[in-house]
């Protein structure tokens, strides 16, 4: 597979490490979020067949997380962010 | 002997006789033939034994989807089993045998296996060797093995050299025939970057075995000149002898190219090399495949695919036979007859199925001398040419679970709508089954490519050629089958076993397959699949599109395992890592282990020294006694800088982080998500918005690429940076009494007294009169320790200025054994006490993990299930009798219970002969520890047969209060 970068290009996804899926991202608060909610975060995801968002690390590269839309059933990759970014907009700052 | 079958003519230089030997017998051919059209010259009809039945075989083909002429070609080491003799170029001196036969391949003692075949149908192996179960291996299994065999491994080391590469181009084309050839010719004069492949040392494909004109010159010499033009032009790569075997995901190919397996000898060069190419776009040029018809004993040798034939005969100048007769049902069959009487080869007969005619059966056990037709007359014949119509080769366009449809026009798949991403497809692989509509699709489909790329179109027409006629009549089974018919001749399956498996519920053709083995095995069915598809289809009473196809995947011909490994094997499997002090280590005695792709010193042998065990010893004994030096530069290092980088490490480590004072060394505990431990080292802060921390060796890596997640998708405006450092500091750890005084002589204006720099600090400094260097008083052994860190350059100076400077401390080095020693002596938690099920709890440091915050893992560490108080507590272990040695691993059982994981204690995870103790010492985890300091249980361990009592004590053997260290 190959993986757009936005920032370096195409690479080769052997430069890649992948984890999981986005939700990932939306980690919960320690302080305010029960066990419960922590729980779903850290063992529940969903299995799509079709497409998916899903966190792949350049660790041949330059170190970016990225979130990559990809079709499970044919690996047709749609879309490549920056995991930062997507980060940002879903809430995340500081 | 003479090539008896040598006809005039052909595309092989008479000019170069090669000799080669067959089964040990000499023989001779010519440059440009292949092992088989070689072997068919010298007039060897029978070549091997069938898989299962062990009947004789002969040469099918002549092309990689041979079924029948599997082959060992070399001798000792670089022997290579299961070649087809029909793509195994010929060199002089090439020793080939024969194989899967006892005694010889006349006369073969296994094939009494035939006489048995009514009981060994479509599933034999499934029905027949169920019970009892034991007999499996001990039976079953060696004895199928040793019958129903293919070659034989040398089991020595491959003595050749495999590589791998990577190729970009605009355009990948699969196969140099006509279509290929015209395609490739297109796209380079627009400036595409073409890379051009085909299995075959010989450019041209059909064009070289039939009698074929292209814009008006003989097809093999128009092959030939576009194959010279193209070759000289800059933006094309010609590659001859490399098979496209796998298309895979956003247009990257694998390619197999043969370097060397043509020569005697590789001379040190790779023999292959195993292409990643990454393409644009992509045209199939592959072709399409010959297939047979079922009749009895249709596998006889001298029975053999009718292109094959015209095959031997216009290319290699060779006759398959003395007396051939042709049996088809499509336009080829006239055509064969025309070439063969063009070389003056008798042909007694033309069988066309169109015409109402048939063959019933073949004669003659180990080679053909008559067929009988479908009217009772028997006509001579030591060859028979069958063509059954022509299968496109669709495979690569299947990769991707594309399906191909059924073309009742030329009765057989063509690519279905679903190609991967980028591909196109022309020629015969495509349906075109003419030269001249392969010339026009090739040019056409490259055309396409052109535009689709660059926004221009090219002019070009196609090459000239006239459209042969194809006509083909579906023709699968001759009726009144007398006796056995073969689909697959690999495997061995007859039109009775896929009926049979059909009428046992395999209806699928997917679950036929597997039942039947049609079409499995290093053929992968090319020959037989469209065939027994049909005799299944039929027996369902479905059409063949009803019926479908089983999956094409990679690879398209078999590829070694030795150009999958490439460069990576012995030395060269991983890279190897060596630390700043691996010379010096080399130099002194040092035995090396590996961690990871590190190597470490495990020990430094002295003279005098017996075992391993006595150097160890020795150097924990002088460690604790005046000063010891290891080299730790393999923990991971990480370097953190920022306004936030105290923040951050507080969210990463379970314990608090903020309040590290600058100049001070913090040990922290990480933990996973979940809350398990998965990490722990030290952190130190040298300045206000700038730590170095170190991991353990084995997540150093890990531990950074979770600290970047949190970095960028958890928190990604804190203001903080990470770079790993490992490998850009050397770092020596320099422990015990002497340390100290050792240090002052190296280290320039730093006050190392207690209190200048006590347990726990840090700094910034030089060393040897100005080399920059940082100093950190942390301690793995328990003893007074330091580790010094000098840029990785000097690190090599360094471990010989630590030495020097510590001759008169009678300073000794030491490896990882002592360093384990000396930390299970201390207490402290090491990888196997750390292996992804320990909580904090466990480890005594539950009180570490600060409720006062949120960091990674500290809210699911909190579940219940994590916190018992009957929980499992790392605690020391001493034998009752001194003398008893302990094992990791052993459980541990209270005295009285019954031995079972019911009344399961915990383990023992390591242990070690303590030099200061005098005896084995162990750490392990066990229930309640805390509270049972004192009692005696029982290490049990079945596995190795022994029953210790040993009696719980507290984790840290040796200076529980930390004295030592502090002092």
């Amino acid at each position: 597979m190959i993986i757009n970068h936005p920032l370096l290009g195409p690479r080769d996804a052997a430069e890649f490490v992948y984890k999981g899926d986005v939700g990932l991202i939306d980690r919960p608060d320690g302080m305010s979020d029960d066990l419960d909610t922590f729980h779903d975060y850290a063992y529940l995801r969903d299995n799509p067949a079709g497409e998916h968002q899903e966190l792949w690390y350049h660790e041949q590269g330059d170190r970016s997380w990225l979130v990559v839309t990809r079709s499970t059933l044919t690996h047709e990759i749609t879309k490549v962010e920056l995991a930062r970014d997507v980060a940002r907009a879903r809430g995340r700052s500081s | 002997m003479s090539q008896i079958n040598r006809l005039k003519g052909g595309l092989v230089n008479r000019g170069n006789a090669m000799s080669f030997t067959w089964n040990g017998k000499s023989m001779s051919g010519f440059e440009g033939d292949t092992l088989a059209s070689a072997l068919l010259a010298n007039g060897e009809r029978l070549v091997g034994r069938s898989f299962k039945y062990h009947r004789p075989r002969g040469i099918f083909s002549s092309g990689a989807e041979e079924p029948n002429a599997l082959v060992q070609l070399r001798k000792g080491a670089a022997q290579e089993p299961n070649t087809r003799a029909t793509v195994a170029e010929l060199f002089d001196g090439l020793e080939a045998t024969s194989q899967n036969h006892r005694g010889p391949l006349a006369w073969d003692l296994m094939s009494v296996t035939d006489l048995m075949a009514p009981f060994f149908g479509a599933g034999f192996y499934y029905k027949t060797f169920m019970w009892p179960a034991k007999l499996w291996e001990k039976l079953y299994e060696p004895a199928i093995r040793a019958s129903a065999g293919l070659g034989r491994l040398s089991k020595k080391p491959d003595p050749d050299v495999y590589d791998h590469g990577f190729l970009h181009c605009d355009l990948l084309i699969t196969g140099a025939g006509p279509a290929g050839l015209a395609a490739a010719m297109v796209a380079a004069k627009a400036g595409l970057r073409v890379i051009i492949a085909d299995e075959d040392f010989l450019p041209g494909g059909r064009l070289n075995a039939e009698t074929f004109e292209v814009d008006g010159q003989p097809g093999p010499s128009w092959a030939a000149a576009k194959a010279a033009e193209l070759a000289d032009m800059p933006n094309v790569r010609f590659m001859t002898r490399t098979t496209v075997y796998g298309a895979f995901d956003h247009g990257i190919y694998g390619l197999l190219e043969r370097k060397t397996d043509h020569l005697a000898e590789s001379g040190g060069k790779p023999r292959q090399i195993l292409w990643r190419v990454y393409t644009k776009r992509s045209l199939l040029c592959a072709g399409s495949t010959e297939r047979a018809i079922a009749f009895a004993n249709n596998e006889r040798p001298g029975v053999m695919l009718a292109g094959a034939v015209r095959d031997y005969v216009n290319r290699y100048g060779v006759t398959p036979g003395q007396k051939v007769a042709v049996f088809t049902n499509n336009d080829d069959g006239a055509r064969t007859a025309d070439d063969l009487k063009a070389q003056e080869v008798d042909v007694s007969a033309v069988i066309d199925t169109r015409k109402g005619q048939y063959v019933a059966e073949a004669k003659g056990r180990r080679g053909l001398k008559a067929i009988v037709l479908g009217d009772g007359s028997v006509v001579e014949a030591d060859c028979l040419a069958v063509s059954g119509g022509w299968s496109p080769n669709v495979h690569l366009t299947c990769h991707q679970r594309g399906r191909p449809s059924w073309n009742d026009e030329i009765a057989g798949f063509v690519p279905g709508g679903e190609l991967p991403p980028g591909m196109t497809v022309a020629g015969a692989a495509n349906g075109a089954m003419t030269l001249g509509a392969a010339l026009a699709s090739g040019v056409a489909a490259a055309k396409a490519a052109v535009k689709d790329l660059t926004g221009k179109s090219p002019r070009a027409s196609a090459p000239k050629a006239g459209d042969e006629t194809y006509e083909v009549q579906p023709y699968w089974e001759v009726p009144n089958l007398k006796g056995r018919a073969w689909v697959d001749l690999q495997n061995d399956v007859t039109t009775k076993d896929i009926r049979l498996s059909q009428k046992e519920g395999f209806r699928s053709v997917e679950l036929l397959k597997r039942y039947s083995t049609l079409g499995m095995a290093t053929d992968q069915g090319k020959t037989s699949n469209v065939l027994g598809l049909a005799v299944l289809a039929e027996a369902a009473g479905k059409s063949i599109p009803e019926t479908g196809t089983t999956i094409f995947r990679p690879p398209y011909t078999p590829v070694p395992m030795g150009a999958f490994a490439g460069r990576a094997r012995g030395q060269d499997f991983r890279p190897v890592r060596k630390t700043p002090s691996h010379n010096w280590a080399a130099e002194n005695g040092a035995d090396f282990v590996e961690v990871g792709m590190w190597l470490r010193a495990q020990w430094f042998k002295r003279p005098g020294e017996k075992g391993w065990r006595d150097s160890v010893d020795r150097e924990v004994e002088m460690t604790r006694k005046s000063v010891g030096i290891c080299d730790v530069t393999t923990l991971g290092k990480i370097d953190i800088q920022g306004r936030d980088a105290a923040e951050f490490l507080n969210r990463i480590y379970s314990n608090p982080f903020l309040k590290v004072p600058v100049g001070k060394v913090r040990y922290g505990l990480m933990l996973r998500e979940d809350g398990i431990c998965y990490d722990d080292g030290t952190t130190a802060r040298l300045s206000e918005n700038h730590f170095v921390m170190t991991t353990t060796t084995a997540n150093a890596v890990l531990v950074f690429r979770n600290m970047e997640f949190a970095r960028q998708c958890l928190w990604p405006d804190l203001d903080v940076h990470l770079i790993s450092t490992t490998d850009g500091w050397a770092q020596f750890a320099v422990a015990g009494p002497n340390s100290r005084a050792l240090l002052s002589k190296v280290v320039d204006d730093l006050d190392l007294s207690n209190e200048g720099f006590p347990f726990m600090a840090c700094s910034e400094c030089t060393v040897f009169g100005g080399f920059p260097a940082r100093l950190f008083r942390i301690s793995f052994s328990g003893e007074l320790a330091y580790e010094i860190a000098v840029p990785a350059r000097y690190g090599d100076s360094m471990i010989r200025g630590l030495m020097k400077a510590g001759e008169e401390f009678d300073v000794t080095p030491y490896g990882t054994e002592a360093l384990g020693v000396m930390r299970i002596e201390k207490g402290h938690a090491a990888g196997n006490e750390l292996n992804g099920q320990t909580t904090a709890a466990m480890l005594g440091l539950g009180g570490m993990v600060s409720k006062k915050k949120d960091s990674i893992g500290s809210k699911l560490s909190e579940r219940e299930g994590m916190n018992r108080e009957d929980d499992m507590r790392l605690m020391g272990f001493h034998p009752v009798d001194k003398a008893d040695k302990l094992d990791a691993g052993a459980h541990f059982l209270t005295q009285g219970d019954p031995e079972d994981m019911a009344h399961d204690q915990g383990w023992m995870t390591s242990v070690a002969y303590s030099p200061e103790l005098g005896h084995s010492i162990g750490l392990g985890f066990i229930k309640r520890g805390k509270d049972r300091v004192g009692e005696v249980v029982r290490a049990f361990d079945p596995v190795r047969g022994k029953d210790t009592k040993v009696v719980i004590t507290s984790a840290h053997h040796i200076d529980p209060e930390g004295d030592r260290q502090r002092g």
